[in-house]
C-alpha cells in the first residue's frame, strides 16, 4: 500500500463533521451574542461582548495567567496523586476480597459526600493552603480512577486466568502479564473522567477558600473580579477555566487512543 | 504399558449441586489419541479440567502413574490446554501470546524466541508474528491457541472443542494438520468434541458419554490405520465408523 491511497469518503466526511460543525455553531453563537450586545447597545459591566473579553483576556493576561498556572499545577498534582492512589488502591483490592470488602464502602462515602461540604473542614484543618485545595482535588479525582481500576481487574478473562494456574503462574504475574493490560482501558476510561473532576475539585476548594484571600488561582481570580463588577475579567477566567476542562479532555482521550489503538473495541476503526 | 493418567471412581459435584459426574474410570495409554464424545452438559468439559487439575473431583482420584511420586499432584507441568475460545489476550502480539507461558515459566529470551518461531511455523502462521489477535481471523486465532499450547512441548495436549467454531474448509484442515503435529511429535492427545465425524477421524479411540450425571457409557476403538488424510473421509471405512459411533451416541442419549 503506498502512502498516497487517497482516503476514503467516508472518513473524510466525518472529520469534518466532527471539527467543522461544532466550530461554526460556536462561531455564529459568538457573533449573534457580539451582534445583540452591539445593537441592544448594553453596557460591558452586565453583558460583555466576546471582542471585549477577548480584550480583558489579553490585558488582564499578565494576572491570569500565574492564576492558571496555579490552577494547574493544584490540578495536575492532585490528579497525579489520586492515580498513583487509585491505581494501587485498586491492585491492593484485587489481591484480596478481605481488602476491597472493608474500604470500599469508605472510598464511595467519600466518593458521595459533596466536596463543597467538606472543603471547609478541611481548609480549617489544613495551615497551607495548596495542601488543602490539592487534598479537595483529590478526594473528588481518585474515586473514577480506583472504581474503573477494580473493575478492570477483576474483570480478566477466566479462561485465561485458569491457564495461568495451569502454567503454575505467581500471583504477581497473574497481576502483570493478565489483569493490569486488561484493566488498562478501564484505567483509563477512568482517567479521563478524573482530569475533569480534578480541575474541579481545585476550583470548587479555591471558592471556598477565596475568603482567605492568599490563594491565587482561577477560581479566585473570578471571586476577586465579582466583588469588584469587573464583569468581562469574570468570563475571561471562566473562558480559560472551560478551555483547560477541554484540553485535559482531549489530552485524555488522544492518550487513550494512542495506547489501545491496536487491540481495544473502543479505539479501533471499524471498516465499513 | 503404563498409562500416562488414570481416573478412578471419580464424581464431581458442583456446589449448586449438579452432579456432573459419576462413577468414570479411565486409563489414558501413552501416545494414544482419545476423544470424549457426548451431548452437551454430560460433563466433557469437566472431565478435561479435572485432569488439568483447574477442577478438584468430589470423589475418586486422578493419578499419573508414570510420574514420580512427588509430581503426582498439583498441576502437570508437560501439559498443554487448548479451550473452546481462543482465548487469546488481545493486547498482545501473535508472538507476545504464545510467548506468555515461557515467560511464566522463566525460560531464557534467546531460547524463547527460537521455540516460538518454531510453534508458529507448526500451526502455519508464518508472517503473522507481529499481528493482534483481532486482525486475524477465526482459525488463525485457534492456531494462535494451538500454538501456545505446543509451545511449551507438552506431553499431553487437552482439547476441548477447539474447532467446534470454525466452517467445515478450516477444520478438515486443522484436523489434517493436527494428526501430523500428533504423529511427528508422538504426544498423548484428549480431544473433547460432539462430532461424530471429528471424533473417528482423528482419534484411535473413543470415549461415549451421556449425560445426567455424566457417565463413560462406551469405549469404542477405532482401529483405522494413520497416516489419515482426506481420502480417508471418503472411504467406505470411515462411513461405517461413524455410522457405529453415531448409534452408540443415540443410544447413549436415550438412555
Ligand atoms: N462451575 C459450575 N457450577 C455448576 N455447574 C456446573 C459448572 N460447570 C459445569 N456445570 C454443570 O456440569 C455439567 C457438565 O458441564 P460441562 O461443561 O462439563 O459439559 P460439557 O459436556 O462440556 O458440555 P458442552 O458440550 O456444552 O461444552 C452441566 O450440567 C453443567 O451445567
Ligand atoms: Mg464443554
Amino acid at each position: 500500500m503506498s502512502a498516497e491511497t487517497p482516503q476514503p469518503r467516508p472518513r473524510r466526511e466525518s472529520l469534518w463533521l466532527k471539527l467543522g460543525a461544532p466550530i461554526a455553531i460556536g462561531i455564529l453563537v459568538l457573533a449573534g451574542w457580539e451582534a445583540m450586545v452591539t445593537v441592544y447597545q448594553i453596557p460591558w459591566y452586565i453583558l460583555p461582548g466576546p471582542v471585549s473579553i477577548a480584550q480583558t483576556l489579553v490585558r488582564d493576561w499578565h494576572m491570569l495567567w500565574p492564576s492558571l498556572v496555579n490552577t494547574l499545577q493544584v490540578t495536575a498534582l492532585a490528579l497525579g496523586v489520586a492515580v498513583v492512589g487509585g491505581f494501587s488502591l485498586a491492585v491492593l483490592f484485587a489481591s484480596a476480597r478481605w481488602i476491597e470488602l472493608s474500604l470500599f464502602p469508605y472510598a464511595v462515602i467519600l466518593q458521595v459526600t459533596p466536596i463543597v461540604a467538606i472543603a471547609p473542614l478541611i481548609i480549617v484543618y489544613v495551615d497551607n493552603l495548596t495542601v488543602a485545595l490539592l487534598i479537595c482535588a483529590w478526594i473528588v479525582a481518585f474515586f473514577p480512577i480506583l472504581s474503573n481500576t477494580t473493575i478492570g481487574l477483576n474483570s480478566a478473562d477466566h479462561n485465561l486466568l485458569d491457564l495461568m494456574r495451569l502454567y503454575g503462574a505467581r500471583r504477581w504475574q497473574v497481576l502483570w502479564f493478565i489483569r493490569i493490560p486488561g484493566a488498562l482501558p478501564f484505567f483509563l476510561g477512568g482517567l479521563r473522567i478524573s482530569g475533569g473532576l480534578a480541575l474541579i475539585g481545585a476550583i470548587v476548594a479555591e471558592f471556598v477558600a477565596g475568603g482567605a484571600g492568599s490563594g491565587s488561582g482561577l477560581a479566585f481570580r473570578i471571586l476577586e473580579a465579582s466583588y469588584r463588577l469587573e464583569i468581562p475579567r469574570m468570563y475571561a477566567a471562566l473562558f480559560l477555566i472551560s478551555g483547560t476542562g477541554i484540553v485535559i479532555f482531549l489530552f485524555f482521550t488522544g492518550l487513550s487512543h494512542l495506547l489501545l489503538r491496536r487491540w481495544h473495541e473502543s479505539a479501533i476503526k471499524r471498516e465499513s | 504399558m503404563t498409562p500416562l493418567v488414570t481416573l478412578s471412581g471419580v464424581a464431581k459435584r458442583f456446589p449448586n449441586g449438579t452432579l456432573a459426574l459419576d462413577r468414570v474410570d479411565l486409563a489414558i495409554s501413552q501416545g494414544s489419541f482419545v476423544s470424549l464424545l457426548g451431548p452437551s452438559g454430560c460433563g466433557k468439559s469437566t472431565i478435561l479440567r479435572m485432569i488439568a487439575g483447574l477442577v478438584q473431583p468430589s470423589a475418586g482420584r486422578i493419578d499419573w502413574p508414570g510420574l514420580p511420586e512427588a509430581a503426582r499432584t498439583g498441576a502437570h507441568p508437560e501439559l498443554g490446554f487448548v479451550f473452546q475460545e481462543p482465548t487469546l489476550m488481545p493486547w498482545a502480539s501473535v508472538a507476545d501470546n504464545i510467548r506468555l507461558p515461557l515467560k511464566v515459566a522463566g525460560v531464557a529470551k534467546a531460547d524463547a524466541e527460537a521455540r516460538i518461531a518454531e510453534a508458529i511455523s507448526m500451526v502455519g502462521l508464518e508472517g503473522f508474528a507481529e499481528a493482534f489477535p483481532r486482525e486475524l481471523s477465526g482459525g488463525m486465532k485457534m492456531r494462535v491457541s494451538i500454538a501456545r499450547a505446543l509451545v511449551t512441548r507438552p506431553k499431553l495436549l487437552l482439547m476441548d472443542e477447539p474447532f467446534a467454531a470454525l466452517d467445515e474448509i478450516t477444520r478438515f484442515k486443522l484436523n489434517n494438520d493436527l494428526l501430523q503435529l500428533w504423529q511427528r511429535f508422538g504426544w498423548t492427545v484428549i480431544f473433547v468434541t460432539h462430532s461424530v465425524f471429528e471424533s473417528v477421524y482423528l482419534s484411535n479411540r473413543i470415549l461415549v458419554m451421556s449425560a445426567r450425571p455424566g457417565r463413560i457409557v462406551e469405549d469404542v476403538a477405532i482401529p483405522a490405520p494413520y497416516p489419515r488424510d482426506d481420502s480417508f473421509r471418503v472411504s467406505d471405512t470411515y462411513g461405517d465408523l461413524c455410522r457405529a459411533v453415531s448409534l452408540s451416541l443415540h443410544q447413549a442419549i436415550a438412555a
